[in-house]
C-alpha cells in the first residue's frame, strides 16, 4: 500500500516537473553542448541557411490567342555555396487546361504538372517555360492562375550535421595576440565593476539604514537604475557624455574645469599625472565600468540593507555603553556582520559582469579598448559572420566560468568547515 | 580640543553647504541661466562664518529667527551683490540656506565637548551628503531623458545646457517627438508586441513553474536534489553563450523574427528562478492543509489550484512582476532574433532607431521614456512585491 503511494507520488512529480525540465534543457543545456559541436567546425553565417529550391511564377498572355497562356517559372537555388539534390516540382492547373509543350523532365496528369529537375548546383538558375491552352475555348483568368503557388522540394546537406571537425577556431582564439588583451579587458571590467558596485552598495545601505525623512522614497529611487531598461539608460548616458553637445562636457566647459571636451566613450587612453607620476588611464573602459557600477550597485544595496536591518540592536547599544565611536562601530560591528553577504554578492556580480554583453555593446560597441569576451562572441559570430569562431569564444567563456565557480565553491566550502 | 572641534565642525558643514549650492547652480545652469563659476571661495568664507556665528550665538536667539537672519544675509551678499540672477534662483538659495542652518542648529558648543563629537558630525553630514549625492547622480539621467524628449533639435544644438521647457507652447509642439515616434516609427505596434511578449512570458512561465515548484517543494522523487541544485547552476549560465546555437537552430526552424521564438527563449531563461522562488514559498505553507485535502480525495491538480495557488498569491505576484520586468527589459535575444521591423520589441526598436545616425536625439529619448515609464510605474506601484522578487532572483544581472 505504502509502496504504491510512493509510486504515484513519484509519477505525479515527474508529470509536474517534466514540461519545465524539457523546456529548460532544450533551450539552455542543449545549446551549451551544441556550442561545443559548432566550435569545432568551420561554419559561417551564410552556411546556416538551408538551401531551398525556389520558383517565381510569371503568367503572360499571348497576343491574339485568348485561349492560350504562357507560364514562366524562374527557378533558382537559393544557396550560393551548396547544391540541392533531386529537386522535384509540382503545380496545379484549372480543370480545362491542356499542355502544349511538355518538357522531357515533366509529366502532366490530372491537371497536375510534375517535374524532376535532378541536381541543382550552387547559384543554379533556369527559366522554365510552359504553354497551356484551354480545351473548351474559354478565356483565361490570369489572377487565379497566379494565386496557385508551385511546390518545390529537394535534398541538401546541412553543414551543421556533417562530421568535418577542425581545431582552427580554438587555435585562432587562443593564440592570436589579442587574446591576452581581451582577457585583461574582461577582467578589469568585471573586477572593478564588481568591487565598485559593492562599495557603493555598502555606502548607500549604511545611509538608508539611518532614519531620515523620505527614507522609503530614497529606497525606491536607489533601485531605479537596476529596474529600468538597459537600452534607455545606455542611450541616455551616451547623450550625457557626448563630446560635442553632451551635457557633462558642456557643464565642465561652462565652469572652466576642462578646456577641451573629453570623448569619454571614444577615447582609449588618457594621460593623467598625479603627484608627478604620469600614467595612462583606459578612459572608455573606465567610463563603461562607471556605467556598470551605476546600474548594478542597487542590487548590492538591496542585499546589504536587508542584512543590516537584521543585525541585533543590542550590539550597537553595548558598543555605545563602551563608548565606541561611529567608525569603530562600523568597522567592528557592521562590517563583520555583512562579510557573508558581500562574498555571495561578489560571486554573483562577478559571474554576471563577466558575461555582461548589453551594457558595453550599447555604449561603445566594443570600440576604444572596451572589447570584452562576450562582445567578442558577438563580433566574431555576427560582425565577421564566423559562427564557428563565435562558438569557440563562448566555450572559452564557459570554461573560465566553470573554473571560477569551482574555486569559489572550494573556498566557500573551506570557510563553512572552519565555522 | 574645543577649538579643534569647532574648526572641524565648521569645515565639515561648510563643505556640505558648498555641495548644496553647487548642485543648485548646476540645476540653474540647466534652466538656461549663465553661471560660469561656482564661487567656491566666497561660499567657503560665508559658510565658515555662519557656522561659527551659529555656535557663538547659541540659544540667545530663537533658532527660526537665527536661520532666517543667516539665510537672508547670505542671499543678499551672494545674489544681489555678486551675481545678479533672477528671483527664483535666490529663493532657491534662501531655502537651501534655511535647510542648512536648520541642520546645523542641533549642534552646540557644549555638544562639541563630548567624546567622538567630530566623528558623529562627520557621519551625520556624510549621510546627508550621500542622500543628496546619490539622488542627484541617479535621478539626473532620468531627468535628462525626460526633458530632452520635449526639446527640439535646434534648441539642443544652440545651447546644450538649456533644458528649460516652454510650457506655454502648443501641446502638439511640446509632445512632437512622441507624435513622431508613434506615427512615423510605429511605436504603438512595438508597445503591443512588447506587451504581448512580456505578458505571454509571465503566463507561460507560471504555468510551467507552479507545478514544477510544487513537486520540488513537496513530493519525494528520484533526482529531486539534483534538480533543485541544478536549477540555480543553470541560471548562472550566461545568455551570451546560448546565443549562437539558438540563432542557428532558430534560423533553420524559421523561428527567428517571430513572437513564438522570443516567448520560448524568455520562458526558458526565467523558469529556473521562478521555480526557485516559488518552491521556497510553497515549503512555508503548512502541510496539514494538503493532508486534509488528500483525505478529501483531491487530486494534485485540485491541491495546486484550490490550496497552493490561493495561499501563495503574494509570492506568485512577485514572481510575475519580476518575470515581466525581465522580459520587458530584455535586449540581447531581441537583438539577435529580430531583424524585421515588423516584429520588433520596444528595446530592439530603440536600438534600431539609434543605428541611424540621422535620427534626432529627442526621438531617441522619447522612445526611451516610452520604454522606461511602464517599468518604473510598475516598480513604484508594486514595490513591495518587486523588491522581494529582486532579492530572491537577484542572480539575474
Amino acid at each position: 500500500m505504502n509502496d504504491t503511494l510512493a509510486n504515484t507520488e513519484k509519477k505525479t512529480a515527474y508529470i509536474l516537473t517534466l514540461p519545465a525540465v524539457l523546456l529548460v534543457f532544450s533551450i539552455i543545456l542543449f545549446p551549451i553542448f551544441a556550442n561545443i559541436w559548432i566550435s569545432f567546425k568551420e561554419v559561417e553565417l551564410k552556411d546556416i541557411r538551408i538551401p531551398e529550391p525556389r520558383a517565381k511564377k510569371i503568367v503572360k498572355s499571348i497576343s491574339d490567342e485568348p485561349t492560350k497562356i504562357k507560364i514562366l517559372y524562374k527557378l533558382r537555388n537559393s544557396s550560393l555555396i551548396q547544391e540541392i539534390r533531386d529537386v522535384s516540382f509540382q503545380d496545379n492547373f484549372p480543370k480545362n487546361f491542356e499542355i502544349e509543350n511538355l518538357d522531357p523532365r515533366c509529366s502532366y496528369e490530372k491537371y497536375n504538372l510534375k517535374c524532376e529537375f535532378g541536381n541543382w548546383p550552387a547559384k543554379y538558375r533556369e527559366n522554365f517555360q510552359v504553354i497551356f491552352a484551354t480545351n473548351d475555348g474559354s478565356s483565361i483568368d490570369k489572377k487565379n492562375l497566379k494565386s496557385i503557388k508551385p511546390k518545390l522540394d529537394g535534398k541538401s546537406d546541412n553543414i551543421l550535421l556533417n562530421t568535418n571537425f577542425t581545431l582552427k577556431n580554438f587555435k585562432k582564439v587562443l593564440f592570436e595576440n589579442e587574446f591576452i588583451d581581451l582577457l585583461l579587458t574582461t577582467f578589469y571590467y568585471t573586477f572593478f565593476g564588481t568591487v565598485g558596485s559593492i562599495v557603493f552598495g555598502i555606502l548607500t545601505a549604511q545611509m538608508v539604514n539611518q532614519k531620515f525623512y523620505g527614507r522609503t522614497f530614497m529606497r525606491s529611487v536607489l533601485l531605479f537604475p537596476y529596474v529600468a531598461p538597459v537600452v534607455a539608460l545606455a542611450y541616455t548616458w551616451e547623450l550625457l557624455l557626448d563630446p560635442n553637445s553632451g551635457t557633462l562636457n558642456s557643464l565642465l566647459l561652462n565652469y572652466q574645469i576642462i578646456e577641451t571636451p573629453i570623448n569619454l566613450l571614444g577615447q582609449k587612453y588618457i594621460e593623467i599625472s598625479i603627484l608627478g607620476f604620469d600614467f595612462k588611464l583606459r578612459l572608455a573602459l573606465t567610463t563603461v565600468i562607471m556605467f556598470e557600477i551605476w546600474r548594478y550597485f542597487p542590487l548590492a544595496f538591496l542585499f546589504i540593507l536587508a542584512r543590516l536591518q537584521a543585525i541585533p540592536k543590542e550590539l550597537y547599544e553595548a558598543a555605545d555603553v563602551d563608548g565606541a565611536s561611529p567608525f569603530q562601530k562600523f568597522f567592528n560591528i557592521t562590517l563583520p556582520q555583512i562579510t557573508a553577504v558581500i562574498s555571495i554578492l561578489f560571486m554573483i556580480r562577478f559571474i554576471w559582469n563577466f558575461n555582461k554583453f548589453e551594457d558595453v555593446f550599447l555604449l561603445t560597441g566594443g570600440a576604444s579598448g572596451t572589447r570584452t569576451l562576450p562582445i567578442n562572441v558577438y563580433q566574431q559570430g555576427f560582425a565577421i559572420s564566423d559562427i564557428g569562431m563565435g562558438s569557440a569564444v563562448s566555450i572559452v567563456i564557459v570554461v573560465l566560468l566553470l573554473m571560477f565557480m569551482f574555486f569559489y565553491f572550494k573556498l566557500l566550502g573551506k570557510r563553512v568547515d572552519e565555522n | 580640543m574645543r577649538i579643534k572641534n569647532t574648526i572641524l565642525f565648521s569645515l565639515i558643514s561648510t563643505f556640505f553647504l558648498i555641495f548644496l549650492i553647487s548642485i543648485w547652480k548646476i540645476l540653474a545652469t540647466l534652466q538656461g541661466l549663465s553661471i560660469n563659476s561656482f564661487n567656491i571661495e566666497i561660499i567657503l568664507i560665508f559658510g565658515f562664518l555662519i557656522s561659527l556665528a551659529h555656535l557663538g550665538i547659541g540659544d540667545r536667539i530663537k533658532s527660526i529667527y537665527k536661520s532666517i537672519i543667516f539665510s537672508s544675509i547670505f542671499v543678499f551678499c551672494d545674489g544681489y551683490l555678486i551675481q545678479k540672477l533672477p528671483i527664483w534662483y535666490n529663493v532657491g538659495v534662501f531655502l537651501i540656506l534655511y535647510f542648512f542652518t536648520n541642520k546645523i542648529s542641533k549642534y552646540t558648543f557644549i555638544g562639541l565637548k563630548e567624546e567622538h563629537s567630530t566623528q558623529v558630525i562627520l557621519f551625520d553630514f556624510l549621510t546627508l551628503f550621500g542622500i543628496l549625492f546619490f539622488s542627484f547622480v541617479i535621478l539626473f539621467p532620468f531627468y535628462m531623458m525626460l526633458v530632452t524628449s520635449f526639446k527640439t533639435q535646434i534648441a539642443l544644438l544652440v545651447n546644450p545646457l538649456d533644458f528649460s521647457i516652454n510650457f506655454g507652447q502648443d501641446i502638439k509642439d511640446l509632445f512632437k517627438s512622441y507624435f513622431v515616434i508613434f506615427k512615423s516609427y510605429k511605436f504603438g505596434k512595438y508597445i503591443v508586441i512588447s506587451t504581448i511578449v512580456s505578458v505571454g512570458t509571465v503566463i507561460i512561465t507560471l504555468l510551467f513553474a507552479i507545478p514544477a515548484a510544487y513537486a520540488v517543494a513537496r513530493l519525494n522523487f528520484f533526482g529531486k536534489t539534483f534538480l533543485s541544485t541544478s536549477i540555480l547552476i543553470i541560471y548562472m549560465f550566461p545568455a551570451i553563450v546560448l546565443v549562437i546555437p539558438l540563432y542557428t537552430i532558430f534560423s533553420q526552424l524559421g523561428l527567428r523574427n517571430s513572437i513564438e521564438g522570443l516567448l520560448i527563449v524568455y520562458t526558458a531563461t526565467t523558469l529556473p528562478v521562478a521555480i526557485y522562488m516559488l518552491q521556497g514559498y510553497f515549503k512555508s505553507i503548512p502541510k496539514e492543509l494538503e493532508e486534509a485535502a488528500i483525505l478529501d480525495k483531491l487530486s494534485w491538480f485540485g491541491i495546486i489550484t484550490k490550496i497552493i495557488i490561493p495561499l501563495s498569491i503574494p509570492a506568485i505576484s512577485s514572481v510575475a512582476l519580476y518575470v515581466f520586468m525581465i522580459a520587458w527589459n530584455e535586449f540581447l535575444f531581441s537583438l539577435m532574433f529580430l531583424d524585421n521591423p515588423n516584429s520588433f520589441t520596444l528595446s530592439r526598436a530603440i536600438q534600431y532607431l539609434s543605428g541611424d545616425a540621422e535620427t534626432p536625439r529627442q526621438y531617441l529619448m522619447a522612445g526611451s521614456v516610452v520604454v522606461t515609464l511602464p517599468v518604473l510605474f510598475i516598480f513604484v506601484y508594486f514595490e513591495k512585491y518587486l523588491v522581494s522578487g529582486l532579492t530572491a532572483g537577484s542572480v539575474k544581472g
